[in-house]
């Protein structure tokens, strides 16, 4: 771990300044991802600048859209009576998110930005092209049960670790980003890149943009949806696999569905072809079998994770069934 | 007054540790006191080309920064009788005595700075050059060797009687089969820690540690000076599970660097660290063959089992010993091989050898009980060893007959459907398994001084240790009866090299040996009370008497007793799974165990101490398991986010029991030890539990999702 500085912004324009024009610093919030990196060397800032005074915590949900500041705390978003009530779906990742003492300190923000848990991305004595850009990728013929099936390239399989994310994308969220002009809207679909040539590139933000919060549009699937989440052991894990699956029923026939698995893809990744399968047919254990068996479509497996995509396409089936009310 | 003994005590150091009173290793705050970060090497095998320290030399702070280009010569002075904690064979690393690399994480420099934060930026400046070598970073079966005779001499090596394999050709029944599994590291909540300080040329050493006197020992040759000069202090452990019985390199770096700098210096070690400097369970694969008669005896037990050492030391451990002494069979062979791989050196974890020969051998009997069709409680009581015939000697006492009933009953063992496959709740697969346990007893030879004052207070001391057991807890009970004082003005001490000398608080052996000598001890101090009225208190007889204080010593070492009989704990463990056959995951709803473990001194600390060893075997089931890329040399999930342990939520209805049983053969006090049998059987009996439901026989633990989903 090397020395670095830390401030605290006392407002969003000194965050922003100091985090942009080049200098490399970089934001902590709740700091359970960030405080694990600095101590294992896997990132050098040499600055921190502490964002948990700004004003951008706290739930909104009375009507229409509804807004979660990205400093709100998992707990307390999962708590809010009001997410509660209208989107189910994420109060269940919330819930199967980390432990509870994680949950207390991690912010909406830091959740959606955690870095992946590859192995070799996490160790910072071993070659890793996300973490220094050419090095090598030694995820792609070795230790890679935990690792993408989608959207990896030769250059890097790492796969997005969170669960708050996946919920969201099935929920159609958008977020509001802030930087030194001003303050934009963007689709979370759009937030994550794919490794491609620059693993090193996650996301869309350009460097110093600040997620103020994530916004959630009204839908009519709090009735029809279910997070499943596997993993090895019963709590306190990553996803091996999970799905969020929200479901707009028309009767017993999928008027809409968006289904999105975690733990499989470079990042939270959007099962389409499940999706397809569903549009405006009876829901059915059949039909959930036959769309959960659509769910490894495309898939490219490595030797360690190939046990993905049939453990992915019985879990889509489960959280159909589940979702709705036919297990 | 009534005696404690055998009453549920509570933790007598319970308050201290939850108030946060008691001082751990890294938790000694001394005057003057500066920190080290060490610096790794990055390749499994070569030497060091060029080592650049400038930039670390200039971070603020900085005092030191040692290798070695400037780390003084250390004799290394060879052990006239090496410590049973130690490899037999080889040489212990030698720290920063020259440029040669053996393993990935090799310590090969170490800053010492004002702060942590200072010493581990500085750390990280050192600029390293190395000229690599071929490394061998794979165990290969064409390359295993026996271990030498020292380590064989020490029981860790094979064994045999009759001959098995013409006994397996000709038998009726057969199980062949290869098992394995992964290695696993201690990952106790405390990371090792040394604080070192020189005064003159004596030592002191504040150390996580199961055995002072040996750190004692070993520090006195490394550093080629008299033991009397070096104190070690270890008070308490939190957690350790073999990781601290031997002296690790890291106490020799934190002496040498408190030298160098003239400071007292403090040396922790990160969690990643530890994976390389405080060695792991090995992972070992078993090749086991079971021959039977069609009425279940077996006839031809064969094992040859595979593990790695490191390439400086010989670690071998008693994989053999449970196919020799668990069933009575008259023909039985048990190879054991050892292959050199560049990696620091494995250690005792746990039931070292035992929890995985035990493992291996009751997966088989399993196998073997499906292939005939037969019970597996049927099974193992058709092969029961009335005697050790290891040995050929009876054992000092066997219950577990009783065990298998008593466990059997509680679990209701008779609700089991016998085919694989056939129990179920809803889309849930249940499985039953059992396994029998068995971790032998033996004890060292131990001294302990008592201490009665005129306030009716004592303190009775040894150089032991408690890393959990409840070493303080049941030594205050055993004192307390025997001196017939009430146990809150009884305060047992342990952990200091000015103490008394104790043997290692490891292989189960602390009730045994240290208990017997607490009881030595006070016995000779109520036998030298001055006499006094009946209803007299003793600190009145003392005030009487004109003394203070009264002091005796007491000792105990195993006698004659340990030629004419074998002893060991038993113990039956059943389990219960819940398959889901979407997914391949395996939930534990219930573990029942039954152990015969002689007399138990405190049932509360003892079954805490079962609970934690079921805990511990559904970890090496399911889930522990160092992710090791041979390309790389190095475990790449070293830390506890990606190495998984059971948490709460993995971990629901344990039950334990303990039959009737006193073993005053074996010692005076009845008591046969009892840490390590607790996780010995656990894992087989989950395993075979996980084949009763699925259908599917995981040989190689831990059985991962995958395991059962892909074929
Ligand atoms: C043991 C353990 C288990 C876990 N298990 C799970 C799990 O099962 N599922 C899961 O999803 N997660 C899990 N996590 C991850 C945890 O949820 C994340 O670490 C946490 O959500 C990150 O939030 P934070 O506020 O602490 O972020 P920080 O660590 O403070 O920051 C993370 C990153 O986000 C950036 N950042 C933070 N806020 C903003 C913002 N508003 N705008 C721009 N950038 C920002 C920081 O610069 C940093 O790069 C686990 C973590 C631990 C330690």
């Amino acid at each position: 771990m090397l020395a670095f500085s830390y401030v605290v912004a006392p407002h969003a324009e000194t965050a922003l300044s100091l985090v942009c024009g080049g200098s490399n610093a970089t934001f902590i919030a709740g700091g359970t991802d960030i405080l694990q990196l600095l101590q294992e060397g896997v990132i050098a800032p040499p600055s921190l600048i502490d964002i948990n005074a700004l004003p951008f915590s706290g739930v909104q949900t009375e009507q229409g859209e509804a807004r979660i500041g990205a400093l709100t705390r998992l707990s307390d978003v999962a708590d809010d009576p009001g997410i509660r009530q209208r989107f189910p779906l994420l109060v269940q990742a919330l819930q199967e998110t980390a432990s509870p003492q994680v949950r207390n300190m991690a912010t909406v923000g830091g959740n959606l930005l955690q870095r992946t848990r590859c192995l070799y991305f996490r160790d910072a004595t071993v070659p890793c092209n996300k973490r220094q850009p050419g090095s090598g990728c030694p995820a792609w013929d070795g230790l890679n049960r935990i690792n993408a099936i989608f959207g990896g390239s030769d250059r890097c399989i790492a796969a997005n670790p969170g669960d708050m994310a996946v919920a969201l994308l099935a929920l159609d969220a958008d977020l509001l980003v802030q930087n030194v002009e001003g303050e934009r809207r963007m689709r979370l679909a759009d937030l994550y890149r794919m490794p491609d040539e620059n693993p090193q590139h996650e996301t869309t933000l350009a460097s110093g943009e600040l997620i103020t919060a994530v916004l959630l549009p009204s839908n009519e699937a709090a009735g029809h949806s279910y997070y499943l989440k596997v993993r090895d052991r019963a709590s306190f894990e990553w996803a091996l696999v999970s799905v969020a699956a929200a479901l707009e029923m028309d009767g017993t026939r999928v008027h809409r569905a968006r289904i999105v698995a975690g733990g499989v893809g470079t990042k939270p990744w959007r099962l389409m072809r499940v999706e397809e399968a569903l549009q405006g047919r009876p829901l059915t254990p059949d039909l959930a079998r036959q769309a959960g068996n659509r769910a490894g479509d495309g898939a490219a497996p490595r030797a360690g994770n190939a046990f993905k995509v049939p453990m992915l396409q019985r879990a889509v089936e489960r959280a159909l069934l589940t979702a709705g009310g036919i297990a | 007054m009534n005696s404690v003994v055998g009453q549920p005590i509570s933790r007598v150091d319970g308050p201290a540790k939850v108030t946060g009173h008691a001082i751990y290793a890294a938790e000694f705050n001394l005057r003057n006191m500066v920190h080290a970060a060490l610096v790794h090497s990055t390749i499994a095998h070569g030497r060091i080309d060029q080592l650049d320290t400038r930039d670390a030399e200039q971070e603020p702070g900085v005092l030191a920064v040692i290798s070695h280009l400037n780390a003084e010569r250390l004799p290394y002075e060879p052990l006239e009788k090496r410590p049973p904690v130690d490899p037999k064979a080889g040489e212990q690393l030698h720290v920063f005595q020259g440029p040669e690399i053996l393993f990935v994480g090799q310590p090969i420099a170490v800053v010492i700075a004002e702060t942590v934060e200072q010493a581990r930026t500085a750390a990280a400046l050192v600029q390293v050059a190395y000229h690599e070598q071929v490394a061998t970073t794979e165990v290969r079966h064409d390359r295993a060797q026996p271990p030498t005779e020292a380590s064989s001499k020490a029981g860790r090596g094979g064994g045999s009687r009759g001959d098995a394999e013409k006994a397996f050709a000709k038998a009726p029944v057969k199980v062949d089969m290869w098992c394995s599994h992964d290695r696993e590291h201690h990952n106790a909540v405390e990371p090792h820690a040394t604080i070192a300080e020189w005064f003159g040329d004596h030592l002191t050493l504040y150390d996580k540690s199961q055995w002072v006197d040996n750190v004692r020992s070993e520090i006195a040759h490394v550093f080629g000076m008299p033991a009397e000069n070096i104190r070690v202090v270890s008070p308490f452990v939190g957690g350790a599970f073999g990781s601290a019985l031997r002296t690790w390199p890291h106490v020799t770096i934190a002496a040498l660097a408190a030298r160098q700098v003239g400071r007292a210096v403090r040396l922790e070690l990160t969690r990643r660290e530890l994976y390389v400097s405080v060695g792991y369970r090995p992972r070992t694969e078993q090749h086991m063959q079971l021959g039977a008669e069609a009425d279940g005896r077996l006839v031809a037990i064969i094992q040859d089992a595979v593990a790695p050492t490191s390439v400086y030391e010989e670690y071998a451990e008693r994989t053999a010993d449970p196919v020799l002494r668990t069933y009575s069979c008259p023909n039985v062979q048990a190879r054991y091989r050892l292959a050199p791989v560049n990696a620091n050196t494995p250690c005792p974890m746990r039931a070292p050898g035992i929890a995985t020969g035990v493992m291996a051998l009751e997966i088989a009997m399993d196998e073997l009980a499906d292939g005939l069709g037969m019970d597996p409680i049927e099974l193992r009581l058709r092969n029961y060893a009335e005697n050790d015939e290891a040995k050929g000697v009876p054992w000092s006492s066997k219950a577990l007959r009783e065990c298998y009933q008593t466990a059997a009953d509680r679990f209701l063992w008779s609700r089991r459907s016998a085919p694989p496959r056939s129990m179920r709740n809803g889309r849930l697969l249940i499985g039953y398994g059992m396994a029998t346990a068995f971790y032998p007893a033996e004890r060292a030879p131990a001294s302990v001084q008592a201490i009665l004052y005129a306030n009716d207070t004592a303190v009775v001391r040894t150089a032991s240790s408690d890393m959990g057991p409840g070493t303080y807890t049941a030594m205050t009970q055993l004192a307390a009866d025997t001196l017939g004082l009430p146990i809150e003005r009884v305060h047992f001490e342990l952990g200091d090299t000015e103490m008394p000398k104790a043997p290692v608080h490891g292989g189960s052996m602390t009730l045994a040996s240290v208990g017997t000598a607490v009881v030595d001890a006070c016995k000779a101090l109520m036998a030298n009370l001055p006499a006094g009225e009946m209803a007299e208190g003793h600190g009145a007889r003392l005030r009487r008497a004109g003394l203070e204080s009264l002091t005796a010593t007491g000792h105990s070492e195993p006698g004659d007793e340990a030629n004419k009989y074998s002893s060991a704990g038993f113990g039956a463990v059943f389990a219960e799974v819940w398959v889901d056959p979407d997914f391949g995951t395996v939930r534990v709803p219930r573990i029942v165990g039954a152990y015969d473990v002689g007399r138990v001194i405190n049932p509360k600390i003892a079954r805490s101490q079962c609970l934690g060893g079921m805990v511990g075997g559904i970890g090496m089931a399911l889930m522990e398991q160092a992710e090791w890329d041979a390309r790389l040399g190095r475990v790449m999930n070293a830390n506890l986010a990606e190495y998984l342990v059971p948490v709460n939520a993995d971990v629901t209805d344990l039950d334990v029991t303990f039959v009737r049983s006193s073993d005053e053969i074996f010692n005076p006090l009845g008591a046969k030890g009892l840490a390590e049998i607790a996780l010995c059987g656990v894992a087989p009996a989950i395993a075979n539990a996980v084949y009763h439901a699925t259908g599917k026989r995981v040989r190689h633990l831990p059985i991962m999702p995958e395991k059962l989903l892909v074929d």
